[in-house]
């Protein structure tokens, strides 16, 4: 693969490119599904091909092809340099890209069990297992699980000389219970919702969350909120679980910070921030016991936000982005660097597959752990009165990112720092700086889970990237509760 | 690209590698270039292609596919033995259905209103443009935003593809399309205007008329008052409809009834709308766009699945229809048999209708129209990351961007900040009080339809951003 992205170079630098890179992408996928006692999806998937950048003339040209044979690439590669050129009649400055060392380098991500080297009926049988206990409960009537696997093995090089080997492993596995009943469908997800939990792990991840041992309590939860009260509204103490935290910290943290965003050049589709340049730094993004990180090391944990080199071939690093409440950075690359005084990208940029651009995506945004023990009981226990919300139903903010509104599949009212009632429906709006500055406890180290959001959409064409999302149970005072059915019934 | 004839080899390649009862191959094949301007420059400048074979194995009722994009003799070899391994691990399942003949894939639009001959959507133009090309069509954007002050985002990207279904009954079918698209964005300081459109046929856009409309908008709506959250009548631009309306056409599947997870669930035959609503899947209307059949070769039927108001029927792959005919629900649903919207198999979803066209109503109104007989109220450009609060009250939430403004005394006012909604899809479609001739729409959450603009009272706005 390496004599690929050679020959694509080659014919870069002869077209007059003042830059290129190449990337080779050899990615597999395996998905199992089942749904109601019966094999819902068996599926494999493979795709190959080389993604070349150039710059030419001071602009930006991106050309793909599945066709490796050697003619092909070095199209593919004078077809990016003719698109920079194109892209160069419509330009107001040079493309200026942050200075790299170019590495030599090869990375794997870490697994115990390759996954493509299980047994595909021992693992349907698993997900059958599963679907079994859960319609073993009266009133489910529908139950869905899934086990998706992915490799991506990836040749990179560069006109200034990186050339980088990687190959990187992700698992992913959840079920969803539903009870359909009188006016109301209901469900719950484990581990979490929406495909479940997603990380850079080989199988040893389906064994790690006891996916049959939970089906049952799921089943009979879901089964349970039938009889729940719907959830009140009002302003509320409320305490998130750490899955419905890690997407609220994809939503409203996550996002804002992507440069690109805040640089307008997203403002078609995914939008703008409200994170402008002039609030680096100044600007009280939460109380002080957020600190949040963008941390794309190995050191941070097997989230789908980990590798060794960015797809500019810079290398994985940790950033801060909030420290103790304070607004300290973003998501940057080479090319925006420069605008918040950096002389060296972030290493944030990841691109869905061969045939896409490379751009700014988030890599494991978290939020760190309290520095004090802290269990979630505990954190309950303190509560006076209060919501605790687990597991995320729906989402939605506007497009700089200010105002949100979550529901989650269950929640539980608090009161003296116990569950007096199970709650259907329960969601909460708000408006982000807002939100994370009423933050006033944060469980510790022991409770904090690497979440893998597999499904964040952005560009043009649409990419689909997987980041990860540490986080622990958290409590917010004076957050808006109910709003999604206010009015709506 | 890959044309009828290699692909037609392939499978025959493919059908020698199998030992399966039964073997069927989708082909798709899509070449695609995309120029993305911000900030008044192209700033990501894309192309590529991409050739994809998939291969649906069949065991005495085990399947399952494997695709791969690497056509060599040992690839074609593996992708073989990839889809017959996963297959033959299964237990079979007794409602699998053999693959459909070509006979039975034609059969279900015999009949006068079930089919009309799909138009060419292939376009030699629309095929041919070049990057230079569309970085002037770019410019000429960019230029209308200098004029007025305002800086531009967008996307012009073109496209060309192909589809095709081969299997081992005989079943063969093929589909050519071209595709061109135009969205942009124009920024003020504190205003945005936004428009979008496409087509098969790059003639049919306009992509400065566009960012005229988007600059408009945007210099229309500066310096946004607080209007307060409440309930209000709307009018809502077409790609505004197509992005809400677009959250239930997935619930008009006989798979969403038998799993019970349609909020269609007790409701069919009954009025659930206002009567003056009237929707069809139409592949064949002129404003449409994509094949004329569906992921086991079925041919799509013309299907007039909402009348006054009223659903009448659901859209059913072959093994979904056998099924219900079989179900509780059989006698509540309407007629039930393959309408040629099944997805791919193996695929637990079934079917939906992909391309919906709503029915002109009786006395179409313009968006001026709509305004000017209107009181007080909000006129919508476009809604954003809209998601599903409560599955079977169809509640969705959302949000207004890029040009929401007041209407008063049959006014545009003035730019309101935008809101978020939380509103039942079926009380919208209960009180609809005007409707535009629908035309072809595209917005970012749905996929395009043909819809025209709505006045639609109490819609509910639960909240109000910064902006």
């Amino acid at each position: 693969m390496n004599d690929a992205v050679d020959w694509a170079l080659n014919i870069a630098n002869l077209r007059g490119a003042t830059y290129a890179d190449a990337r080779v992408v050899d990615s597999r996928a395996r998905a199992l599904t089942t749904k109601n006692g019966k094999v819902g999806h068996a599926s494999d998937a493979e795709s190959l091909g080389i993604g070349i950048r150039a710059i030419a003339d001071g602009a930006w040209g991106f050309a793909a092809s599945d066709d490796m044979r050697r003619e092909a690439v070095e199209q593919t590669a004078a077809q990016a340099v003719a698109i920079a050129r194109a892209s160069a009649r419509v330009k107001q400055h040079d493309v200026r890209l942050a200075s790299e060392k170019p590495a030599n380098a090869a990375w794997a991500t870490p697994i115990e069990i390759d996954p493509f080297n299980t047994s595909i009926e021992q693992n349907l049988d698993l997900l059958l297992k599963i679907d079994s206990e859960l319609r073993a409960v009266s009133g489910i009537t529908l139950a869905e699980a899934n086990m998706n696997f992915q490799r991506e093995e990836s040749w990179f090089g560069s006109s200034e000389g990186a050339n980088i080997h990687q190959t990187k492993y992700s698992t992913g596995t959840g079920y969803t219970a539903y009870a359909f009943a009188g006016t109301e469908i209901q469900k719950r997800s484990y581990p979490n919702s929406f495909g479940g939990q997603w990380q850079n792990k080989g199988y040893e991840l389906i064994d790690e969350w006891k996916l049959v041992e939970n089906a049952r309590r799921i089943a009979e939860e879901t089964v349970a909120l039938h009889k729940a009260d719907q959830c009140p509204e009002g302003i509320y103490t409320i305490i998130l679980d750490s899955s419905q935290l890690g997407l609220q910290i994809h939503e409203s943290i996550g996002h804002p910070i992507e440069l690109d965003r805040v640089l307008g050049m997203e403002a078609n589709f995914a939008g703008t921030s409200f994170l402008t340049l002039d609030k680096l730094r100044t600007l009280r993004y939460g109380s002080d016991l957020v600190n949040a990180v963008a941390d794309a090391t190995p050191s941070h944990g097997p989230g789908l936000g980990t590798f060794a080199f960015d797809d500019e071939g810079v290398p994985a690093q940790c950033v801060p982005i909030i420290t103790n409440g304070l607004f300290t950075g973003y998501l940057s690359s080479r090319e925006t660097a420069h605008t918040i005084g950096k002389a060296k990208s972030g290493g944030m940029v990841r691109a869905e597959n061969w045939n896409r651009l490379p751009m700014i995506r988030m890599t494991n945004v978290s939020v760190l752990p309290g520095d004090k023990p802290l269990k979630l009981e505990d954190l309950i226990s303190s509560t006076d009165h209060g919501i605790l919300m687990q597991t995320n139903k729906s989402w939605s903010i506007d497009d700089k990112r200010y105002n949100f509104q979550f529901g989650c599949e269950i929640g539980w009212e608090i009161k003296k720092g116990k569950r007096v009632r199970t709650l259907k429906n329960p969601s909460y709006s708000g408006i982000t700086t807002e939100f994370w500055n009423s933050m006033d406890a944060i469980c510790s180290r022991d409770e904090w889970t690497l979440w893998g959001t597999p499904n964040c959409g952005k560009g043009q064409p649409q990419q689909v990237m997987g980041t990860g999302h540490g986080a622990s149970p958290a409590r917010f005072r004076n957050i808006k509760v109910g709003t999604a059915y206010k009015g709506s019934q | 690209m890959l044309t009828f004839e290699q692909s037609a080899d392939i499978f025959d390649r493919i059908q020698r590698y199998s030992s399966a009862d039964e073997v069927e191959l989708l082909i798709s094949g899509n070449r695609f270039a995309l120029t993305r301007f911000a900030n008044n420059a192209i700033h990501q400048n894309v192309a590529d292609e991409n050739q994809l074979i998939s291969v649906r194995t069949n065991f005495g009722g085990r399947t399952a596919r494997a695709t791969t994009n690497k056509l060599d003799e040992d690839s074609l070899r593996r992708v073989v033995e990839s889809s017959e391994t996963l297959a033959k691990v299964q237990q079979p399942d007794a409602e699998l259905l053999p693959m459909p003949s070509a006979n039975e894939a034609s059969s279900n639009i015999q009949g006068s209103a079930r089919a009309r001959t799909v138009p060419s959507r292939h376009f030699t133009e629309t095929a041919a443009i070049t990057p230079e090309a569309r970085a002037e069509g770019v410019r000429k954007m960019v230029e209308v935003a200098v004029r007025h002050k305002l800086t531009t985002a967008g996307v012009f990207s073109s496209a060309e593809s192909v589809e095709g279904i081969f299997n081992s009954t005989g079943l063969h079918d093929w589909h050519e399309q071209t595709f061109a698209e135009v969205s942009i964005t124009m920024l003020g300081g504190n205003s945005s205007g936004w428009q979008k459109a496409n087509s098969p046929d790059l003639r049919q856009l306009d992509p400065g008329r566009l960012a005229e409309i988007a600059a408009q908008k945007a210099l229309d709506s500066r310096d946004p008052h607080d209007l307060g959250a409440g309930k209000y009548t709307v009018i809502l631009e077409p790609a505004a409809v197509l992005d809400i309306v677009g959250f239930m056409f997935w619930d008009f599947s006989g798979q969403a009834i038998l799993d019970e997870r349609s909020f269609l669930n007790n409701r069919i035959g009954t009025p659930l709308f206002g009567t003056n609503i009237n929707i069809w899947d139409d592949v064949s209307h002129p404003l449409q766009a994509g094949a004329p059949f569906d992921g086991e070769g079925m041919r799509r039927q013309r299907l007039p699945f909402i009348e006054n108001g009223i659903v009448k029927q659901l859209t059913y792959a072959r093994g979904t229809a056998e099924k219900m005919k079989k179900s509780e629900f059989a006698k509540t649903v309407g007629p039930i048999a393959a309408t040629g919207h099944g997805f791919a198999l193996p695929n637990e979803m079934g079917e939906m209708p992909v391309n919906i066209v709503f029915a002109p109503p009786d006395n179409p109104k313009t968006v001026d129209q709509m305004i000017s007989e209107t009181e007080r109220g909000v006129l919508v450009t476009r809604l954003w990351y809209i998601r599903e609060v409560d599955p079977y009250e169809k509640i969705l939430t959302g949000m207004t961007r890029d040009g929401t403004f007041l209407v008063e005394n049959g006014k545009v006012q003035r730019g309101v900040r935008n809101f978020r909604f939380n509103e039942s899809l079926i009380s919208m479609l209960s009180n609809v009080e005007a409707m535009s001739i629908p035309v072809r729409s595209s917005g970012e959450e749905s996929f395009d339809m043909v819809v025209p603009a709505m006045k639609v009272r109490d819609f509910n706005f639960t909240e109000v951003t910064k902006f």
